[in-house]
């Protein structure tokens, strides 16, 4: 199945993108969706401890499955205000 | 204009506090104010400029939670929430908070409540521009459910 992840702040920068569809297997996680990113783009790898995640625009644990056509984000730590 | 906006034009606290009053449904008695400034400095650098990067639907979503929070914490207080995306030059306003309420100590609480939350979860990125660089900052991995930093804001709110 497919998804759209959009990128913000440095993760935008390292990918080089705001919007990329992926291909991912049936029943992944985000934690799957992550992962996979991360391999294709190793500078990823150190803010898997720091990120938050959301699906759909709503906050949601690396644990929850993503679905076909889900648009999937990805957080760096936030620094509004 | 609505009461909670991520927005690309600058803020206006005057405009937000007669929105913020307008739709208060009780009586209003006291109105408190947050005006976040980008500061021409961090950490001994000079800083050009700012630029604001957000996650607007989820933003959106996160300053009704905020407001929620609020609500249920102090029932009488009214708050407003306006972030600034974009470019920001120093000494602008990037966020603005209105908070009003029929007394003083629950718009005084609702305010700082409400900039402590936008610090812990908003999805906004602040990218500074120096003389000789850049850098993004990142300070808290947001996570709404974590029940600690709830409470450390309450507590700040009402310190």
């Amino acid at each position: 199945m497919r998804v759209k992840v959009r990128l913000f702040a440095r993760l935008r920068e390292i990918v080089g993108s705001a919007e990329i569809e992926r291909d991912v297997p049936p029943g992944a996680t985000l934690a799957v969706v992550w992962d996979q990113l991360a391999a294709d783009f190793p500078a990823l790898a150190p803010y898997r401890g720091s990120i938050s995640a959301a699906v759909n625009a709503d906050y949601a644990r690396l644990q929850a499955p993503v679905g076909d056509g889900d648009e999937v984000a990805f957080l760096p730590p936030v620094s509004g205000g | 204009m609505q009461r909670l906006q991520i927005m690309a034009a600058p803020l206006s606290l005057d405009a937000l506090t007669t929105v913020v009053v307008e739709s208060t449904d009780g009586p209003v008695g006291g109105v408190s104010s947050f005006l976040g400034l980008v500061r021409g400095e961090n950490l001994g650098r000079r800083v050009r400029f700012l630029e604001y990067e957000a996650y607007d639907a989820l933003a959106l979503k996160v300053l009704a939670r905020i407001e929620q929070e609020a609500r249920a914490q102090w029932p009488s207080a009214t708050v407003g929430i306006h972030h600034r995306t974009g470019r920001v030059e120093i000494g602008e306003a990037s966020i603005a908070i209105v908070a009003a309420s029929a007394h003083r100590a629950d718009a005084f609480a609702v305010c700082r409540y409400a900039i402590e939350r936008v610090k812990q979860i908003l999805p906004v990125w602040k990218h500074e521009h120096f003389d000789d660089g850049e850098t993004w900052v990142e300070g808290a991995t947001a996570d709404p459910d974590d029940e600690a930093a709830r409470q450390e804001a309450r507590r700040r709110a009402c310190a």
